[in-house]
C-alpha cells in the first residue's frame, strides 16, 4: 500500500485522526478477548426485541448483566436477550460472497448492528 | 461458472450503486479493501479517542466541587466508556477484534484525537471540554450519522444523542462559574484561552493538506471537508462565547459580511503536528495509563474466561451423566 | 431503553447547538442519575417523626449517607482503570447509585439538624447545611462512616470486589429492614436502595465466584483480599448509641441484627467460590469508639483531602 502521506480527517469523531499511515489491523492474531455477544432489548411490553448493539463477556450470564449496564443503564428495558455472535446464522446478501470473503475474516459474518433500533432517526 | 474477475467487477458495481444511491453498506456486503481499511482506521481511532478521553475528565471526578457535579462528571465519563464500546463493536464488524485494536493503541500503532493530549488543569476545563471539545466533536460526528457504513452510522446516532447532553452540562457549568466569584470567572477565561486553539485543531489540517479527503467523500465516509466543519464550529461558538462573557483568544476573529461567516486566525499547525507525533503535554502519560489499566486487568479477564470454561465443562459433564 | 434520551428527540439532531443558549440550571434527571431521586427529594423536608431526637436522626442519616458517599468515592477511583470496558460501565453505575443515596441522606441530615434544638455529638457547627456543605466542609472526625467504606484498594480488582461484596451484602440487609422506617426519607432511600444494592451484591458475588474459582492467580488474589479486609467486618455489626435510641423509636435498624443474614450470604458465596472464610481478629477500637463515633483509619483524611480540596479553595463559589 502506498499510504505514506498522513491524511487527517475531522470526521474521526472526537477529533482529527489519521486515515493513512497507521495500521488498520487485519485480524491475523488469535482471539484472546472475551467472546462477542449481540444484544436485543424489548423496550416495553408489546414491542419486539430489537438489536441494540454488542458487547464482550466471558459467559452468557455476564453478557446479560453487562447488557443491562451498558444498553439499559437503568431498568428501562423490560427484557433483554443476549446471544453469542458466532451462534447466529445469517443470510447472505449475495449468494457468491464466500468467493470474496477475505481470508481469515470470520467476523465478517457477524451481524453486529444488523437491525436498526426503531427509535433511530435519519435512517 | 463465471470467472472471478467478472464476479469481482459485478460486486464492485453493486457497491458503487449502493453508495451512489446513498444506501448503507452492511457488514456482509462486498466492499473494496481500501474502503474497509479506511473505515477500520477511522472507527478504531474514534473508539480510542473515547477511551483515552476518559482520562482528562476522570482527572477531576475525585475532586468535583459539588455532589451534583460529581454525579454529572461520573455519568459523562461513563458514557465515554460506552461510546468506546459501541465504536469498537462497529469496528469488529469489519473483521478486527477489540483486543487487537487495544494493543495497536497501546503500542502507538494507531492514534487517537490529539485534543486528549492536553492536560486538565482546573475545574473550568471540565466545562470547556464539554462546551468546545464536545461541541467540536458534535460538528464532526453529526455528519457521521449518515456515514455510508451502516454499523458506524448507527453507533454514531446513539452517541450523538448522548453527546448533546455532554455539551449542555459543560456550558451549564461555565454559566454557573461566570455568574460565581471573580476567581471562577478568571478560571473560565484562562481555560478558554488554553483550549480554543486545540479545539480548532480538532478538525484537522486545512483541506489543501488533506489529499485523501476526496476519496473518503466519494465513499460517503466523509460528508464535509475539515475546513467546512471548522467554519461551522467557529460560527456557532462565537455567539455562545458572547453569552458567557468570555473572550476567544484570536485577534483576527471577526464577522465577514461578504462571506456571511467569521474570519479567524490560523492555528499553530506545528504544535498540532508535534502533538500528533507524540510530544504533546500528556501523550506519554495517557498511553502509559491505558497500558497500565489494560495490563493490570489481564489476570481478571483471564480469570473470568477460566471460570466460564470450567462452568461449561461442568454442564457438559452433567449432561453426559 | 432510551428513556433518558427523550429530550433530544424533540430537537433536530443536526442542531444540537440550538439547545445551548436555552440551557438553564434546571437539574436534568439524567445527571442526578437514579430515577427515584426526584420523588425522594420532595420528602426531604418531611417533619421529624414524633418522639425522635432530631440530633439522633441527623447523625443516623450521616452514618448511612457517609457510608454511601465514601464507598462511592472509592469505587470512582476505578474510572479509566477497570479491567474491561464493560466493567467501567458497571462500576460507574454502582458508584452513581451510592452517590445518589448519599445525596438524599446528607440533604435529610442537613435539614433535620437545622430543626434540632441541641447540637449533636457530631459537632454540627451550622444549621440547615446542604448536601455539599456536609460533604465538603466537615472534617474527618465529623464523618460517621464505617472504616470498611474508606479502605483503599490500590486498584487491585480483587480488593475492590471484596469490599463491595461485604459492603453491599451488609447495606442490603440494613436497607431491607429500613423499608418500614418511620422516617419517610430513610424509608424512601431504602425502597430505591434495595433494588440497587441487590444488583451491587449480585455483581460482587458473581465476580467473587469468577475470581475465586478462576485461575490460580485470581484465587490467590481474592483470598488475600478477603484476608486483608476481614478485620473491618466486625465494626459493621456494632450498635452506636444513636442507633440504639432510634431503634426504639422505629426509625433505625440495629446493625447487630443483620449479622446472621450477612454471615449466611457471605458463607454461601465464599463456599461456591472455593474461598475460605478468613479467621482474623477484628481491628481494635479506641476507647470503644470507631467510625460511627468519628474515629477513622488514617486513610479517610487522604480521601477527604482530595475530595474537598477544590470546594474548600473557593468558599462562597457556586458550581
Amino acid at each position: 500500500m502506498s499510504e505514506d502521506v498522513t491524511d487527517l480527517t475531522a470526521e474521526g469523531g472526537r477529533g482529527a485522526v489519521p486515515t493513512t499511515g497507521v495500521e488498520a489491523g487485519a485480524g491475523e492474531r488469535k482471539r484472546r478477548s472475551w467472546p462477542l455477544y449481540e444484544v436485543f432489548v424489548r423496550g416495553k411490553r408489546g414491542l419486539n426485541h430489537v438489536h441494540v448493539g454488542s458487547l464482550h463477556a466471558a459467559d452468557d450470564e455476564m453478557a446479560l448483566h453487562n447488557a443491562r449496564d451498558v444498553y439499559t443503564r437503568r431498568n428501562e428495558g423490560v427484557s433483554i436477550w443476549v446471544v453469542r455472535a458466532d451462534h447466529i446464522t445469517a443470510s447472505s446478501p449475495a449468494e457468491k460472497d464466500p468467493f470474496f470473503a477475505p481470508a481469515g475474516d470470520k467476523v465478517y459474518r457477524h451481524p453486529t448492528f444488523y437491525a436498526i433500533p426503531e427509535e433511530v432517526p435519519h435512517l | 461458472m463465471p470467472d472471478t474477475d467478472e464476479l469481482a467487477a459485478g460486486f464492485e458495481a453493486e457497491f458503487e450503486r449502493t453508495i451512489a444511491a446513498d444506501q448503507r453498506i452492511e457488514p456482509r456486503d462486498w466492499m473494496p479493501d481500501a474502503y474497509r481499511r479506511t473505515l477500520i482506521r477511522q472507527i478504531a481511532q474514534h473508539a480510542h479517542s473515547e477511551i483515552i478521553g476518559m482520562q482528562p475528565e476522570g482527572n477531576w471526578i475525585l475532586r468535583a466541587p459539588s455532589l451534583r457535579r460529581k454525579a454529572i462528571l461520573l455519568a459523562k465519563v461513563q458514557d465515554e466508556a460506552g461510546h468506546g464500546m459501541y465504536l469498537y463493536a462497529a469496528a469488529e464488524t469489519l473483521g478486527v477484534d477489540r483486543e487487537e485494536l487495544t494493543e495497536k493503541l497501546i503500542d502507538s500503532k494507531q492514534k487517537y484525537s490529539s485534543i486528549f493530549n492536553y492536560p486538565t488543569l482546573s475545574y473550568a476545563d471540565i466545562g470547556v471540554i464539554g462546551w468546545l471539545v464536545d461541541g467540536a466533536a458534535i460538528c464532526n460526528q453529526v455528519p457521521l450519522c449518515r456515514c455510508s457504513y451502516g454499523p458506524y452510522a448507527r453507533a454514531m446516532i446513539r452517541i450523538c444523542k448522548e453527546e448533546s447532553f455532554h455539551q449542555r452540562q459543560g456550558y451549564e457549568l461555565l454559566l454557573a462559574m461566570v455568574n460565581g466569584t471573580e476567581a471562577q470567572r478568571a478560571m473560565v477565561q484562562e481555560s478558554v484561552d488554553r483550549w480554543w486553539w486545540p479545539s480548532l485543531m480538532m478538525f484537522g489540517p486545512p483541506d489543501a493538506d488533506s489529499p485523501n479527503t476526496q476519496q473518503s467523500m466519494a465513499w460517503g465516509i466523509k460528508r464535509h471537508t475539515n475546513d467546512e466543519l471548522r467554519q461551522r464550529f467557529v460560527d456557532m461558538t462565537v455567539p455562545q462565547a458572547a453569552a458567557l462573557g468570555v473572550t476567544l483568544p484570536d485577534p483576527d476573529l471577526r464577522w465577514n459580511p461578504e462571506r456571511q461567516a467569521h474570519d479567524y486566525g490560523e492555528p499553530d499547525w506545528e504544535e498540532f503536528k508535534a502533538v500528533l507525533a507524540g510530544s504533546g503535554p500528556t501523550n506519554a502519560q495517557r498511553l502509559a495509563h491505558r497500558r497500565r489499566a489494560h495490563e493490570n486487568g489481564a489476570w481478571v479477564r483471564e480469570a473470568a474466561q477460566a471460570y466460564a470454561d470450567k462452568q461449561a465443562a461442568r454442564s457438559r459433564k452433567e449432561a453426559a451423566a | 431503553m432510551s428513556g433518558h434520551h427523550t429530550d433530544v428527540e424533540e430537537h433536530d439532531a443536526t442542531n444540537a447547538y440550538q439547545s445551548l443558549s436555552q440551557t438553564t440550571a434546571v437539574d436534568d434527571p439524567r445527571w442526578a442519575f437514579g430515577t427515584g431521586v426526584e420523588d425522594v427529594q420532595a420528602e426531604i423536608t418531611s417533619p421529624v417523626p414524633d418522639g425522635v431526637d432530631p440530633a439522633d436522626l441527623a447523625a443516623y442519616c450521616l452514618m448511612l449517607g457517609d457510608d454511601a458517599l465514601i464507598c462511592s468515592h472509592r469505587i470512582s477511583e476505578w474510572v479509566s482503570n477497570a479491567p474491561e470496558l464493560e466493567e467501567e460501565v458497571a462500576l460507574a453505575n454502582t458508584a452513581l447509585d451510592l452517590l445518589g443515596q448519599a445525596r438524599v441522606l446528607l440533604a435529610r441530615a442537613g435539614h433535620v439538624e437545622g430543626l434540632g434544638s441541641t447540637a449533636g455529638s457530631a459537632g454540627s457547627a451550622g444549621r440547615g447545611r446542604d448536601e455539599d456543605a456536609l460533604a465538603y466542609l466537615r472534617t474527618e472526625s465529623q464523618f460517621r462512616n464505617v472504616a470498611l467504606a474508606e479502605l483503599g484498594d490500590e486498584l487491585d480488582f480483587a480488593r475492590a470486589i471484596a469490599r463491595l461484596l461485604i459492603f453491599s451484602t451488609w447495606r442490603l440487609a440494613l436497607l431491607h429492614r429500613l423499608l418500614g422506617s418511620r422516617d419517610p426519607v430513610i424509608a424512601a432511600v431504602a425502597g430505591k436502595g434495595v433494588k440497587e444494592l441487590t444488583y451491587h451484591r449480585d455483581y460482587a458475588a458473581r465476580w467473587t465466584l469468577r475470581l475465586g474459582d478462576g485461575t490460580d492467580e485470581s484465587h490467590r488474589r481474592m483470598q488475600a483480599a478477603l484476608d486483608a479486609i476481614w478485620p473491618y467486618v466486625e465494626e459493621l455489626f456494632r450498635t452506636s448509641d444513636e442507633e440504639r435510641r432510634l431503634v426504639e423509636a422505629g426509625v433505625a435498624v440495629d446493625p447487630a441484627q443483620t449479622r446472621a443474614e450477612v454471615d449466611a450470604v457471605l458463607d454461601e458465596v465464599l463456599a461456591k467460590a472455593t474461598l475460605t472464610r478468613p479467621q482474623r481478629p477484628a481491628i481494635g477500637t479506641i476507647g470503644g469508639r470507631g467510625g460511627r463515633q468519628g474515629l477513622h483509619t488514617e486513610q479517610l483524611g487522604h480521601v477527604l483531602a482530595e475530595m474537598q480540596s477544590l470546594a474548600r479553595q473557593h468558599p462562597g463559589a457556586t458550581w
